[in-house]
């Protein structure tokens, strides 16, 4: 074994692992993407969104975090999958209220570019249309909850980085939903700076700073490439 | 270059489109295809259309194909919507409003009487006005669709490869960076 680093295959490429590395961590440092939408290499793992769901050795994981096991042999980019994913992107979709059209977060949202590359060209499910009400209370941070699909990244932030804990998931089933840690419930009663990373790390535009919503035009957005409009 | 035609030339494909509860921005975006508007116009015709102020669809003869703007506000907008899939060989939903309702879904949440109360101080009763319908309604949750064509509005190069793909017969796969939701 020595003088050989380990690896496993992923769709046919043999991918370096190191120890304590997921799957998704260790393709990650290889360059290859694993669709993912709850994972950030800056908190802990959580298998929210199921997005990063591999096969290996035929067996469905969360790549983000399953152990990577050298020898393994990983399938991320197959037409079953590729199918589970466009519904599960159709369903998070159809569960919350995305009007991407009129989105600060549009051309910078995750959610948004994960259902582009799937190929996501309608909603396939009956769409929910959930009641929630945007709390608009914090001075800097706007919570519009229409757009939250329980990542949890904000959870993982505020308590692995700002170490305040300000947010938690509650509820079951199609209630489940954000808590926010402050007597009225309330962002804006509650120990949230604009400045704590779990005010930037969303994914969508569930958590957004404000006065700085489309500052970016289109064309130089985050995920804008020559491909799209400009 | 004008060159006599060898054979027949192929049959005009019949394209009927529509704005429901729209804007009329798809319908100018796929003005947008721009000097194409030339090569497409040798290839289809069109059947109702606010090009060609036809009032009723494929009273003529069947559609080939149904491009819908908008999703579905009042119950005019579902007899219209019927009407295309029933004349219409292939539906296709164009635009976020089509596909997920859009932004006239913002309503979703609000009373339809309250909405009307506090916009025009009663609740219209004309006879010749449509019902709204208490939920704006994505047109894939009345009728089958064949295909869709998302953004706000699609591209114009989205239109343009959609119209040939369905011209020559293929299955329309829209190409990376013409699928987009704003």
């Amino acid at each position: 074994m020595s003088g050989v680093d380990p690896t496993f295959d992923l769709d046919g490429q043999p991918v370096a692992l190191q120890p304590g590395d997921t799957i998704l961590t260790a393709a990650a440092r290889a360059g290859l993407d694993i669709p993912h939408l709850c994972w950030s290499e800056e908190v802990s793992g959580s298998a929210s969104c199921r997005l990063c769901t591999v096969l290996a050795d035929g067996r469905p994981v969360a790549a983000c975090v399953t152990p990577a096991v050298a020898g393994q042999k990983v399938d991320c980019r197959t037409a079953s999958l590729a199918t589970q994913r466009l519904r599960l992107l159709q369903m998070l979709f159809v569960e919350g209220n995305h009007f991407c059209p009129g989105c600060e977060k549009s051309g910078n949202c995750v959610l948004q570019v994960q259902a582009e590359r799937a190929g996501m060209t309608d909603l396939n499910f009956e769409v929910l249309n959930p009641e929630r009400p945007v709390d608009a209370s914090h001075p800097d941070v706007l919570f519009e909850p229409n757009r939250c699909i329980l990542c949890q990244l904000c959870v993982r932030a505020s308590d692995e980085i700002d170490g305040k804990r300000v947010f938690a998931i509650g509820g079951h089933g199609i209630a489940t939903r954000l808590l926010i840690d402050s007597p009225s419930g309330r962002l804006g009663d509650s120990a949230l700076s604009v400045d704590d990373r779990s005010a930037h790390i969303c994914p969508v535009g569930a958590l957004l700073p404000k006065r700085v919503g489309f500052a970016v035009p289109i064309g130089q957005r985050r995920f804008d490439t020559e491909d799209t409009r400009g | 270059m004008n060159a006599p035609p060898a054979s027949t030339p192929p049959r005009k494909l019949r394209v009927a489109t529509v704005s429901l509860a729209g804007c009329f921005g798809c319908h100018m975006s796929l003005l947008d295809i721009d000097e194409r508007l030339f090569d497409l116009v040798e290839r289809i015709e069109f059947d109702r259309s606010p090009l060609t102020d036809i009032k009723t669809v494929g009273e003529v003869e069947q559609c080939d194909i149904g491009l819908v703007e908008g999703g579905l506000c009042n119950a005019e907008n579902v007899e219209v919507l019927r009407a295309f899939r029933a004349r219409c060989t292939v539906l296709v939903a164009v635009g976020a409003c089509a596909i997920t309702g859009g932004l006239p879904a913002l309503r979703n949440h609000l009373d339809v009487g309250d909405i009307l109360q506090s916009v025009y101080g009663r609740v219209p009763d004309d006879p010749e006005l449509p019902l709204p319908l208490n939920r704006v309604l994505p047109i894939h949750e009345v009728v089958h669709i064949d295909h869709a064509l998302p953004g706000c509005p699609p591209p114009a190069d989205a239109f343009w490869q959609l119209l040939q793909d369905l011209m020559a017969g293929r299955t329309p796969v829209p190409a990376p960076g013409l699928i987009r939701y704003d």
